[in-house]
């Protein structure tokens, strides 16, 4: 297909360049001359089209989809960066020292990481399993003895998440260490906090999903605690003055009812598997875009060794 | 917001109340209200596009606005589909005294029969609403979550607990079986009267 294209392309652009040149001359030759003449371009230009094929990765096809060698300028290996799609929110060029894994401990991209396995486990996962009562629980069960790699990908799923929690917090503890949630990061920081608690949300709703002992009586425990809300739930404060009862306080609206029953597990599915990751991403564009309108990775300022002085880089 | 804008809103506002206030006293019509809002009067277009403007922005986010409480009313269902909250469960006479647990995977209930008479204890923890376990052998009921401990009538004693269980509603049929009513609850919370008394909580056989 890049082969088809760059042809098209560069025949276009040539065709157009000649039949000026042509029209041009058309008006003191003779007819026969500027057949002749027009043959001898096309000639040209379909040699040269053809040594251009030869050198695949020089057309303009090529260049624009795949990845090329840039020059040795920092320019062109800024460019190198900005170019591509996947690496554009990164800076350009970044302090060494910034990104030191005995500064950062690399828990902010591992948590990237580690969401990413979750969203492609989780998906394959909802190929199995439906989000209701009885059958759930069996699909578990299928998943885990049956279905091949079954076992392997729920278990990446759920120990990845535990993962996810975990390394979300050693972020939080490193930034906050670090200073780096000092100005300008403060906004990054509480979109951070938001991140935070969109996983523990994520973790808490996929707790349900297998419809076990264990997530049922979690879930009760949890949602019942949603009973004690200010104003909200109907054994919190205000609650009852303001007209609050089982069958409509806040619980009744994460449960879908007023008990765990299958509306509640049904919306524990829908907010685990659409809604929170489609608003957690979102939120993760924010945050890795702010890292770098902030001015990158926090640290202290650029060190420029002696070593380095002596032998400049390759320009 | 721009000078000019604020300079103008200033200058009506100052003009009101010498000259056109006598005016439209004179014709408080409606019709000629009506012609003043959409005669377009007002010289300055800047203020008639931020008006124009403000009112599709609210138009807009009343729209959306509308649509969250579409939303949000959406998360509350009329109906449900949930166990019946009443029926029976047999005659007095089945019920011998202490604990019978054979409901409790039905219905989530308890019967107990004392020297007062029999009871329907909700199978509820009263701490954050697991289902405590019968234990025959310590004679107690024990909250598998976090330990709380209750008597045999359901009154709490030990762990996190903040009150006794809460019984049902129970009330002889006229055939003379035991109706339960879940959806009417007895409750004692700390440092209140208590309801297990109240008529309707037990039945005195």
């Amino acid at each position: 297909m890049a082969e088809g294209n760059g042809k098209n392309g560069s025949s276009g652009n040539g065709a157009t360049g000649n039949g000026a040149d042509a029209g041009g001359n058309g008006a003191k030759k003779s007819p026969v001359a500027t057949i002749v003449e027009g043959a001898k371009a096309v000639q040209v230009q379909a040699t040269e089209e053809i040594k251009a094929l030869k050198q695949l990765d020089k057309t303009d096809v090529w260049k624009s989809v795949l990845r090329v060698k840039h020059d040795e300028t920092p320019r062109s290996r800024a460019l190198g960066v900005l170019s591509n799609v996947f690496l554009h929110l990164h800076p350009a060029k970044i302090n060494r020292d910034a990104v030191a894994y005995n500064y950062t401990w690399g828990m902010g991209g591992m948590t990237f990481y580690v969401y990413i396995t979750l969203v492609f486990t989780g998906t394959l996962l909802m190929f199995y399993y439906h989000p209701s009562k009885v059958v759930a629980f069996r699909d578990i069960l299928y998943l885990e003895h049956d279905v091949p790699f079954g076992k392997l990908l729920r278990n990446m799923h759920r120990w990845g998440a535990h993962l996810m929690v975990i390394m979300v917090e050693l972020h939080m503890f490193r930034v906050f260490l670090t200073g780096s949630y000092k100005k300008p990061r403060e906004f990054n920081w509480v979109v951070g906090v938001l991140l935070l608690v969109l996983t523990l949300l994520l973790s808490f709703t996929g707790y349900l999903l297998p419809d076990d002992q264990l997530g049922f009586w979690a879930v009760t425990v949890g949602t019942n605690m949603a009973r004690a809300t200010p104003l909200l739930g109907h054994d919190g404060p205000f609650g009852h003055q303001l007209g609050m009862t089982p069958f409509n306080d806040v619980r009744f609206g994460l449960l879908g009812g007023s008990i765990v029953d299958s509306n509640a597990l049904l919306r524990a599915y829908i907010w685990h598997c659409v809604a929170i990751p489609i608003i957690a991403s979102a939120f993760m564009v924010v945050h890795f875009w702010r890292v770098r309108k902030d001015g990158g990775i926090s640290g202290p300022a650029p060190v420029q060794l002696e070593t380095e002085m002596k032998e400049p880089r390759k320009i | 917001m721009r000078p000019g804008h604020k300079g103008h809103e200033m200058a009506t506002l100052e003009t009101p109340p010498s000259a056109p206030a006598p005016e439209s006293k004179a014709k408080p019509g409606i019709v000629d209200a009506i012609k003043k809002i959409f005669a377009g009067e007002d010289p300055n277009p800047e203020r008639v596009i931020a008006r124009r403007r403000r009112f599709v922005m609210a138009g807009v986010l009343g729209f959306l606005g509308v649509n969250f409480l579409m939303f949000l009313r959406f998360f509350f269902p009329r109906a449900l589909y949930e166990p019946k909250t009443k029926f029976l469960i047999g005659y007095p006479s089945d019920f011998g005294f202490g604990v019978d647990t054979k409901f409790q995977n039905a219905h989530r209930i308890w019967v107990v029969r004392n020297t007062e008479g029999i009871f329907v204890i909700s199978a509820i923890c009263t701490h954050l609403g697991c289902t405590p376990d019968w234990k025959p052998s310590e004679n107690k009921f024990k909250c598998p979550c976090h330990g709380s401990g209750y008597d045999p009538e359901g009154v709490n004693f030990e762990g996190p607990a903040p009150r006794p269980m809460d019984r049902a509603h129970v009330e002889v049929t006229p055939e003379g079986q035991i109706e339960v009513d879940l959806s009417h609850v007895y409750r004692w919370p700390k440092g209140e009267r208590s309801e297990f008394n109240d008529p309707g909580a037990i039945i005195h056989v």
